[in-house]
């Protein structure tokens, strides 16, 4: 790739979309991660009796569904980004690909 | 590497496990051996056919670059479920209830942050290490030489953990000696990786994850049926044998103030997305879109495994604890390590217990085989192929990679045999720590930092490191636990927020400084590199075999 080429596509519509939308989620994304991650690490840290301040049926403390709701948001975030990009990141990239006679 | 020598090399193997096997008066576990022992011969002849398909550097360190998404979650997952996430948190959750699951959750949570951020970009920027990544733009002698140290280090403290655990685990689980042991995973992880490469590690892996994806099932399905599928009812039973009680249902003493907490989980969370031979797998796939779903998948595998743990733990509580069987003078047999193994047996007899102990030990053979692979990449490839030698043909840097395995794998049974009797849990959190502090911060900011040069990478890189391994020395972990001394010089058993902070803020403040000529020409470098990362244009193919 020269450079004329990378000029031109980085002022391309495609892809200042493409950066700006995939920047926009991955950055969204990931501090949804870190606030839930960081949030349950502060609250262990900060005040431990939380975990036990709610308790379903006679024994399920509130921090055991909170801890696998943890694990499935991890799960569901990766997939809502995957999602995302199959659909528009890769039809933006093809068509830059196309727009300017690269692969 | 023919396959005469091969089939050669293979019969040596099946001797030297063989003469093991017939060696002095243990107790032997006949169903655990000979469910490894098919496990083996599955294995080698995944090996002997990777070894035929392995031709090109780019088969030996990417398996040609044609694994899909799907079977790379798969492998991901192998590469990163160790025996001792398997055994060691279930341990815990054992003997503390909730907090093991807090470990598990720091485990899993650096996935999605290494898809948002890294694995497209890695997938379009590299090809077979991650220092072709930082390699892009930057000088290639410091570089590459800085990114062979750290991933060395991690390597070498990972796999020291993983080779002391496994002959322990060996030791107890197949009644051999705890050097046989050492040395039959030394033997079989340098087969796997000399002559079936990156594809025949890949498959291993893949093996081993569904192995214990289904063993794991079991155990865990095995728990709920005996409890009426009631969650209600397996925790009252557990609480009602547990010592701590009703203290298990939440968290416990294992974080004591909120700079150790944080420092911890951010060791764990961004140490995943700097761990050279999870990085490694992304070039495996053949572009960006394998690579996103391989996270995708890999997360959901993870994920599940660690809710498993957590069933598996208390169902550890109410079966194995109390009962006489799996107890001697009081204590559990075989350590801190085996609720797991113990719950096998109660769950499902011998034959059960015999497929845990083999899965456990297929565990460690794919975990080392990964990072043997990495370790003898950055040997081969970034020192070698981009600091010794820049002619030398593929041939040769597969021969040097093939060489680096031979003897990483002798390294990792001496320092197997050298620390049998240490302590060496502090080193699975220092791999994590250097990991994040030192290969983390360079990579993620030479892709996103367009005014990043070599001199910062190397100041922040450096810094990271060395703190990182100087802070856990000084720390309470060893300072105070293993060197004997009477207070820690560093009060924090994980000192990743400072390592991490003087990383990133190094590579900024150097960079910033640098007003080299070369620093310009590196600077303007990125919008090529922002381009290729964002849309793949330019970036490495699968080859056509």
């Amino acid at each position: 790739m020269d450079q004329s080429t990378i000029d031109k596509i980085q002022q391309s519509e495609s892809f200042k979309t493409l950066v700006a939308h995939r920047t926009s989620l991955a950055l969204k994304l990931t501090i949804s991660m870190l606030v839930i991650y960081f949030g349950f690490i502060l609250l262990i840290a900060f005040d431990p009796a939380f975990f036990k301040a709610i308790v379903i049926g006679s024994n399920i403390t509130i921090g055991v569904p909170m801890g696998v709701a943890i694990i499935l948001a991890a799960f569901a975030l990766t997939g809502i980004y995957v999602r995302k990009a199959n659909s528009e990141f890769d039809d933006l990239s093809e068509k830059i690909k196309a727009e300017h006679h690269v692969a | 590497m023919s396959k005469f020598s091969f089939i050669l090399y293979a019969l040596a193997a099946l001797m030297v496990g063989g003469s093991a096997l017939a060696g002095e008066g243990n107790s032997i576990n006949t169903n655990a051996i000979i469910m490894f022992s098919v496990f083996v011969l599955a294995t080698l002849g995944i090996t002997y056919w990777a070894a035929a398909r392995t031709r090109s550097a780019k088969d030996f360190y990417a398996a040609g670059g044609g694994i899909t998404g799907f079977q790379n979650g798969l492998a991901i997952a192998g590469d990163y479920m160790s025996a001792a996430s398997f055994l060691g948190i279930t341990g815990m959750v054992y003997a503390k209830g909730y907090d093991g699951l807090i470990y598990s959750i720091g485990f899993l949570v650096g996935w999605p942050v290494i898809l948002f951020l890294m694995s497209e970009q890695l997938r379009n920027l590299g090809k077979y290490t991650f220092a072709d990544v930082a390699a892009f733009r930057f000088s290639q002698k410091p570089i590459r030489i800085f990114s062979a140290i750290a991933a060395l280090s991690v390597v070498l403290f990972y796999l020291t953990a993983q080779m002391v655990g496994a002959g322990a685990l060996i030791q107890t689980l197949f009644g051999l000696e705890f050097l046989w042991a050492v040395v039959i995973v030394g033997v079989l992880m340098m087969a796997y990786v000399m002559f079936g490469g990156m594809l025949a590690t890949t498959w291993v892996q893949i093996v081993k994850a569904v192995l214990l994806l289904s063993g794991a099932t079991f155990m865990a399905m095995g728990t709920l049926y005996l409890m009426d599928f009631s969650f209600e009812k397996l925790f009252e039973t557990a609480i009602g044998k547990h010592a701590l009680g009703d203290k298990i249902m939440y968290v416990g003493g294992l974080v004591s103030d909120p700079i150790s907490a944080i420092s911890l989980g951010m060791a764990l969370m961004f140490g995943t997305a700097g761990l050279p031979h999870i990085l490694m797998r992304f070039f495996t796939v053949p572009d960006a879109k394998e690579a996103r779903k391989s996270v995708f998948y890999a997360t959901g595998f993870i994920g599940y495994f660690y809710i498993l743990t957590f069933i598996i733990g208390f169902g550890a509580i109410a079966f194995v604890l109390g009962n006489p069987d799996y107890f001697k003078d009081g204590k559990l047999i075989g350590g801190a390590n085996m609720p797991a193994i113990h719950l096998a047996h109660a769950l499902g007899g011998d034959l059960f217990l015999g497929f845990i102990s083999a899965v456990a030990f297929a565990t460690i053979l794919a975990v080392v085989s990964g990072l043997t692979l990495a370790g003898a990449s950055a040997i081969s490839h970034d020192l070698y192929a981009n600091v010794i030698n820049k002619d030398a043909t593929e041939q040769q840097e597969i021969r040097v990679s093939k060489i680096a395995t031979f003897v990483l794998a002798l390294i990792a049974i001496a320092l197997g045999v050298a620390f049998e009797k240490s302590n060496v849990a502090f080193l699975v959190g220092l791999a994590f720590t250097v990991a994040a502090s030192a290969t983390f911060p360079v990579l993620i900011m030479s892709m996103y930092f367009r005014g990043m040069t070599t001199k910062g990478a190397i100041c922040g890189g450096t810094l990271g490191l060395v703190s990182a391994v100087a802070l856990i020395i000084l720390g309470p972990g060893v300072w105070k636990a293993i060197l004997g001394n009477a207070d820690a010089i560093f009060p924090y058993s994980n000192p990743a927020l400072f390592t991490m902070t003087l990383a990133f803020v190094a590579i900024y403040v150097r960079s910033k400084m640098d007003n080299s000529e070369q620093a310009v020409s590196e600077r303007a470098l990125f919008d090529a590199q922002f381009v290729r990362a964002q849309t793949g244009i330019g970036s490495e193919g699968a080859s056509s075999h």
